[in-house]
């Protein structure tokens, strides 16, 4: 009897200490799931964030933009940028649109509204074109963000892009965002 | 809304609110075939009984029912062709209590809705159907969760099939220790269960200049609530380990758009979770599966599908939706960005556009309330455009970042009335009129950007009974 008792307090002291005692002496509280990513796992993913961080090797010119243009842009964005060439197919207008934001009949284009021109690359890069996205190569992403830039008047004819040169295009609309400012405190009782 | 100016939307703007009348119009058509004495309230006020199987199928709201079962001979092929989608077509005896019913487990283990039950998400009529959307139908909902099958979607990349014994969650930048979880090892942590709504931050957009659709199932379709259940963030985080400079996390999907948004690391941290489960099964593929960010309150482009990485950085990514796309341009040019919270808002669903009530009588309006700030506190009802206004009974307790369904009894004298109801949240912020909206936004701000638009809805009574979206 009394080894029996001695055995069930000696169960309830467990459970009543040890989960949170193990918990509360350890440094760092880890489950241990899942495996370590390894950089080579990590390689085939990227993100661009304006200061160029993860823009890959090579470069285009808006010469060779052109031709990648025609071939894999024009069918939905129009062969002058300008989107929707034909009714029912939706591709955004790509050009034009500068100093129309404050209208009442804004146009948001890659040149009259984007801030960033590695947005731009990153964007094709992963998602272009529609029917066969991710399949440029890097050197055509560059060539085809130097072409519709050069198309816009955002960049010289004969600029070429990459990694150090991309970064510091500066984008017309580079300026024209706030911050959410909401609540606002009109609406508040 | 006189003292608005009439401004043209954007081109592209204007050609897809163009597409999604003639959508709902195509689909009120294919209704109104369908229920000789329509419009009526569906439900509600159901046609006159059916008396065979061939009148059946006309109230069950078949999308060919009309000719096909008119052909003599072919009446149980048709029923078949005619069954609603996720239904199975069933003899219907003449008295269920004189045989007996079908075997038990019978359907393979797995249900499905009944046959007399046809709502179905309508979709926006885009010429691509890859980058699309589709709309809950509201008007036929009750209670506060949405059936996972008419949960609303809007996808850029159609929705891919993922086999989840191969899918990985990768989270990785400013960590410690960048991990890969594969969905068995997300099942292995605690997990939490959240009742939370999910609405599109562009939902209602084609209403900010003049009433456009004409069913709530178009002017607030974007809106859906389910029970998701899932792994928090901050556990993750924990495993991972962040860096002291880590502020914002890029969430991306595997759909062929790699969806892609900058996340506050401190909203991560506050109560995301992500959700494999959704209204207590795996989530639905059109949500995610079988992964998904549930960002509670946020605009809905934030919850990322089909779930693979999350990488922590120090500043925002600048993606193309978080810039070019779910912005909010203003009268002056200037564009707010990282909008994202979805503020109290509340619409009645009964009786919404397109219905009919019978007469003068006692009718019960109910509707849902919703913020994403927080609880719902009370809602109140009009039945006078706004000018007086009553609380309205909250059916359930409210849950926070939760829709909740109101009711209001009214005794209607059978004269022209305006339907409104407002939403006050618990952190004190009242449901706006758009009339405020636009005057603190701008009278080309909403028309350049078609966001975030949370007015009070008006649906207009007229003395026949029949219901439309007004503005008032």
């Amino acid at each position: 009897m009394f080894t029996r008792n001695a055995r069930m307090g000696a169960a309830c002291l467990f459970l009543a200490l040890v989960p949170l005692g193990a918990f509360a002496q350890t440094k760092a509280v880890r489950y241990g799931f899942g495996a370590p990513a390894t950089p080579g796992e990590l390689s085939k993913f990227f993100s661009i964030p304006p200061d160029g961080r993860g823009l890959p090797p090579g470069s285009g010119t808006a010469a060779k933009g052109a031709q990648v243009y025609a071939q894999s842009c024009t069918a939905c964005h129009g062969d002058q940028l300008q989107g929707n060439p034909q009714k029912g197919i939706g591709g955004d207008r790509l050009i034009g649109g500068r100093g129309t934001l404050a209208t009442k009949t804004p146009i948001k284009t890659v040149e009259s509204y984007w801030p960033f021109a590695t947005t731009l690359f990153d964007y094709i890069k992963r998602a272009m074109p529609f029917s066969a996205p991710g399949s440029l190569s890097d050197d055509d992403v560059y060539s085809v963000v130097a072409y519709i830039l050069s198309q816009a008047k955002i960049i010289q004819p004969t600029d070429t892009m990459n990694a150090t040169t991309l970064a510091r295009v500066a984008m017309p609309n580079r300026d024209g965002f706030e911050p959410d400012p909401r609540p606002e405190v009109q609406l508040y009782r | 809304m006189s003292g608005i100016p009439t401004p043209k939307f954007e081109d592209k703007t204007e050609r897809q609110i163009d597409q999604m009348v003639a959508a709902e119009a195509r689909y009120l058509t294919q209704r109104r075939a369908q229920e000789p004495d329509a419009p009526r309230a569906e439900r509600r006020f159901p046609a006159p009984v059916p008396t065979d199987r061939r009148t059946f199928l006309f109230a069950a709201g078949s999308t060919v029912g009309a000719a096909a079962a008119a052909v003599v001979g072919s009446v149980a092929q048709a029923a078949d062709q005619n069954t609603p989608p996720g239904a199975q077509h069933f003899h219907v005896a003449a008295d269920p209590t004189k045989e007996q019913g079908r075997p038990v487990a019978g359907d393979g283990g797995y249900g499905s809705r009944s046959q007399f039950e046809a709502e179905v998400r309508w979709r926006f009529p885009t010429a691509n159907e890859y980058s699309s959307w589709s709309m809950t139908p509201l008007d036929k909902m009750v209670g506060n969760l949405t059936a996972s099958g008419l949960h609303f979607e809007r996808h850029h990349g159609g929705i891919p099939t993922i086999d989840p014994s191969t899918h990985m969650l990768f989270v990785h930048g400013k960590v410690d220790a960048p991990r890969k979880f594969s969905m068995v090892d997300l099942k292995r942590f605690p997990s939490v269960t959240r009742k939370h709504f999910i609405e599109c931050s562009g939902n209602g957009l084609t209403e900010w200049n003049k009433p456009t659709l004409k069913t709530v199932q178009g002017t607030h379709g974007l809106l859906s609530t389910s029970e998701w259940t899932g792994v928090p963030f901050a556990t993750i985080a924990r495993e991972v380990g962040l860096h002291e400079d880590g502020a914002w996390v890029l969430a991306e999907g595997s759909d062929a758009a790699v969806m892609t948004r900058s996340i506050p690391l401190q909203k991560m941290l506050k109560d995301a979770i992500l959700a494999y489960g959704q209204n207590g099964e795996a989530i639905r593929p059109e949500q995610g599966y079988p992964l998904r960010l549930i960002l509670p309150g946020y605009e809905g482009n934030m919850h990322i599908k089909w779930l693979r990485r999350l990488e922590v950085g120090d500043q925002p990514f600048m993606t193309r939706e978080e810039t070019s796309k779910y912005t909010d341009l203003l009268a002056n040019g200037k564009a707010r960005q990282f909008t994202f919270e979805m503020e109290a808002k509340s619409v009645i669903t009964f009786p919404s556009g397109e219905m009919k009530l019978p007469g003068a009588g006692f009718y019960s309006i109910t509707g849902l309330a919703w913020s994403g700030r927080g609880r719902v506190q009370s809602v109140h009802v009009s039945t006078d455009a706004g000018k007086t206004w009553y609380p309205a009974h909250l059916e359930s307790v409210p849950e926070p970042i939760c829709t909740i369904r109101f009711s209001f009894p009214w005794a209607w004298d059978g004269t022209p009335a305006v339907l409104q109801s407002r939403c006050t949240d618990e952190t004190g912020y009242i449901q706006p009129t758009l009339a405020q909206l636009i005057a603190i936004r701008g009278s080309n701000g909403p028309f350049g950007s078609i966001y975030h638009l949370n007015a009070i809805q008006s649906w207009g009574v007229d003395a026949d009974g029949g219901v439309t979206n007004v503005h008032a």
